[in-house]
């Protein structure tokens, strides 16, 4: 029989994913990573808390599977934790579920299922992957757009998603609850997971304060012609377009329209400055396993949390990097988050804006 | 599916289990009710005391039943703790690094909350604990000293008898765990000298839930589970008749067929030793060669995570355990890997195979066929991790 090992978080939806699994006839092994907690938090850090763990172990003896935790701490602290420091330490708002998903769940934890003897790995996001005509696999939105999660799976490769399932993406969120509840798992009113798992429910400003104190100093608060408006307290305590907070008496309001890291100093200016209609992305993967010939019309999220917007897509330097010219101008383009190209449910590929 | 992790704990022998039966349902009575139910009841734990202290070649009033290996330890550790501190007004007591966490946390407990004062015994590299040591440690104000038979991650049988020796010398209280021991080694409390003794069933394929204490005659003791006058006043609780019953039982058969247990499991054990050590590089015995319980083989491999070993032997069939241990994956070597002075990298990569009664020569091919390969799997996944 085919193995297939589940990545489960104790949550309703990797729970329902290792139901419909078990369902479709594999045999399922369900697993789970320890991940890293800030020493002293360990109780409160929302994914792998005693808790949660107990929550996936009941999961999977109610299903009747097997279950082994993994011990990823180590590996999450040195990757995941690290580029987040490291991003805001560049000025940039940095998305560390996007270094999750590609180093911890779908390196890290792939690797351990295949050793296991598994052939695929399958995980409880709201995404969709076919088999093209032409071999390879394609990834999809999600049947229920609302809870669309395909954004943070754009990193995967054709390798690893040869090897990815996503069960629940081909049923609305209601009926995910439904099937848990219909195989009596413990976790089918639960509710949704929100924030960063390692902030331990905490701001991330405070998770700074307490992890990278020295990032945070402050500087000044300019106009894009220079005059100096006010002192800030630390680049990472701004996102772009943010305005309250700022603590400038201006006769219009002012939003922060970018960061320098170099000279440490956040740039305002009035609604009308903010907004771009371009921008350039790094490190872009092409789900396809290749980088279109030429420019293309996409529809690009900037952010997890974004609507769409139609753009032309401009592949550079083999593919490597994109070049995204917006129809309309775009809000909130924030360096560190990542831009991902969609065609209708398909998504092509996506990389991390610079 | 293969078990290996007989050290963990045992299926309960049929004959055990046909002992055990009657006293659910058709003898259900209480053995502190005056009628014939209680008294049919009081009988077969009398017959049950009777049979343990036969072969423990002690006195029926010297067994309590308690409810595990664990509550005998605490009630041996924290009831003589407490006795001797009221007579003497001694407070230190001795217990080598080794111990299983029913000591050492009993232990910890009574420093941080009572007042006591704790000397940790090294062990050496093998992990056993050295009379001489022992007899060096003892002071004016030792209260008791307590040292396990056999240790249960690595095997290791301590010079019981030794120790017993130095401390009846010095007239101090001396405490063993016998808990792994029971299985393979004598227990004749006489031979040993030892003043009381922890024992579990469910490592003598008898059931979970169910232990006893030795208490030598005269050894100061107060009850630390209050209530009714069960088991001499020493431990309060209606008693749990159908597994005391199984207690004894399982204590019987295990006397009775100890050598030829011992006759089937050492060899497959020393050929898992033996092949282990051969084919797998970086690999290391753990505890002592030679003195060792029969049954028990356990290794450290570095740069291995052992739970990752243990969910790669489980995936393919076969049940073992490790030092670290640990559901949550938040492992840390184990306090004796600890003691035995293993670093970091060796000491979370153990594994600890024990064998039993239901164990083949078959099943010991296959184990040993795999778990090369899988120690190689696992020590890639973990070197390979930032790839």
């Amino acid at each position: 029989m085919t193995k297939v090992v589940v990545a489960m978080s104790g949550g309703v939806d990797s729970s329902a994913a290792a139901a419909l699994i078990l369902e479709q006839g594999y045999e399922v092994v369900g697993m789970m990573l320890r991940l890293w907690s800030e020493p002293g938090k360990e109780d409160t850090n929302r994914c792998c808390t005693p808790d949660s763990m107990a929550q996936a172990r009941r999961v999977a003896a109610k299903l009747d599977i097997p279950f082994y935790v993994i011990d990823a701490k180590d590996v999450f602290r040195e990757t995941v934790v690290e580029y987040f420091l490291e991003g805001y330490a560049r000025g940039e708002t940095p998305n560390p579920c996007l270094i999750c998903n590609r180093k911890i769940r779908w390196t890290f934890l792939l690797d351990h299922a295949l050793a296991l003897g598994a052939e695929y790995m399958a995980t409880g996001h709201y995404a969709r992957r076919t088999s093209g005509e032409d071999g390879r696999v394609h990834l999809l939105r999600a049947v229920d757009r609302s809870k669309d999660q395909s954004y943070v799976l754009h990193i995967l490769t054709q390798e690893k998603l040869k090897h990815a399932l996503f069960p629940v993406g081909d049923y609305p969120k209601p009926e995910i609850r439904r099937i848990a509840e219909k195989h009596g798992l413990p976790t089918a009113s639960r509710k949704d997971s929100q924030d960063l798992c390692f902030l331990a429910g905490d701001d991330y400003r405070s998770f700074l304060q307490r992890n990278a104190a020295h990032m945070l100093q402050p500087g000044e608060i300019v106009t894009r012609d220079g005059k100096v408006l006010g002192e800030h307290n630390g680049l990472p305590n701004y996102t772009i377009g943010q305005r309250k907070g700022l603590g400038i008496a201006s006769p219009v309001p002012l939003y922060v329209l970018g960061k320098d890291a170099v000279s440490n100093r956040i740039i305002v200016g009035t609604q009308e400055e903010l907004g771009s209609s371009e921008l350039t992305a790094r490190d872009v993967n092409w789900v396809s396993g290749e980088a279109p010939a030429g420019s293309f019309r996409a529809e690009v999220k900037i952010r997890y949390t974004a609507k769409e917007a139609e753009a032309w897509v401009t592949p550079m330097d083999n593919g490597s990097r994109v070049q995204v010219r917006f129809d309309a101008p775009q809000r909130d383009v924030t360096a560190g988050q990542a831009a991902v190209f969609y065609q209708g449910d398909l998504l092509i590929g996506g990389g991390i804006i610079i | 599916m293969i078990y290996l992790d007989y050290s963990a704990t045992t299926p309960v022998d049929s004959r055990v289990l046909d002992a055990m039966t009657p006293f659910f349902n058709a003898s259900f009575g209480n053995p502190s009710s005056v009628h014939r139910y209680g008294q049919v009841a009081e009988s077969a734990v009398d017959s049950a005391r009777e049979m343990v202290a036969s072969m423990l070649n002690c006195r029926p009033d010297e067994i309590i039943f308690t409810s595990c290996g664990s509550e005998s330890d605490n009630l041996a550790i924290r009831g003589a703790a407490y006795a001797i501190r009221e007579r003497t007004g001694a407070k230190r007591i001795l217990a080598s690094r080794a111990e299983h966490p029913a000591v050492t946390n009993t232990l910890k407990h009574l420093e941080k909350y009572e007042g006591f004062l704790i000397e940790w015994l090294d062990v050496d590299e093998r992990g056993r604990v050295s009379p001489e040591k022992v007899a060096e440690a003892i002071c004016e104000d030792t209260a008791i000293v307590s040292v396990m038979y056999a240790n249960n991650e690595i095997g290791t049988i301590n010079p019981i008898k030794e120790i017993a020796k130095v401390c009846r010398s010095k007239n101090i209280l001396f405490h063993t765990d016998a808990v792994q021991a029971a299985a393979y080694l004598p227990i004749d409390v006489q031979s040993l000298g030892v003043d009381m003794m922890s024992l579990g069933a469910h490592k003598f394929y008898g059931p979970k839930g169910v232990g006893a204490l030795f208490v030598r005659k005269g050894t100061p003791l107060i009850s630390h589970l209050t209530g009714g006058g069960q088991e001499f006043n020493l431990r309060a609780g209606t008693q749990n008749v159908p597994y005391i019953v199984g207690f004894a039982e399982a204590l019987r058969l295990t006397v009775m067929e100890r050598e030829r247990r011992a006759a089937h499991v050492k060899p497959l054990r020393d050929r898992i030793i033996g092949a282990v050590l051969e084919t797998i590089p970086d690999s290391r015995l753990t505890g002592d060669w030679e003195s060792r319980l029969p049954h028990h083989a356990s290794f450290v491999f570095k740069d291995v995570d052992g739970n990752l070993l243990l969910a790669l032997l489980d995936a393919a069939g076969f049940a073992c355990s490790s030092g670290s241990a640990c559901k949550t994956g938040n492992p840390e070597p184990s306090e004796v890997m600890n003691a035995i002075g293993l670093s970091r990298e060796w000491g979370l990569g153990s594994l600890r195979v024990t064998l039993g009664v239901q164990t083949t020569p078959a099943d010991v091919d296959s184990f040993l066929k795999v778990l090369p390969g899988l120690v190689e799997k696992a020590r890639k996944l973990k070197l390979n991790r930032h790839d």
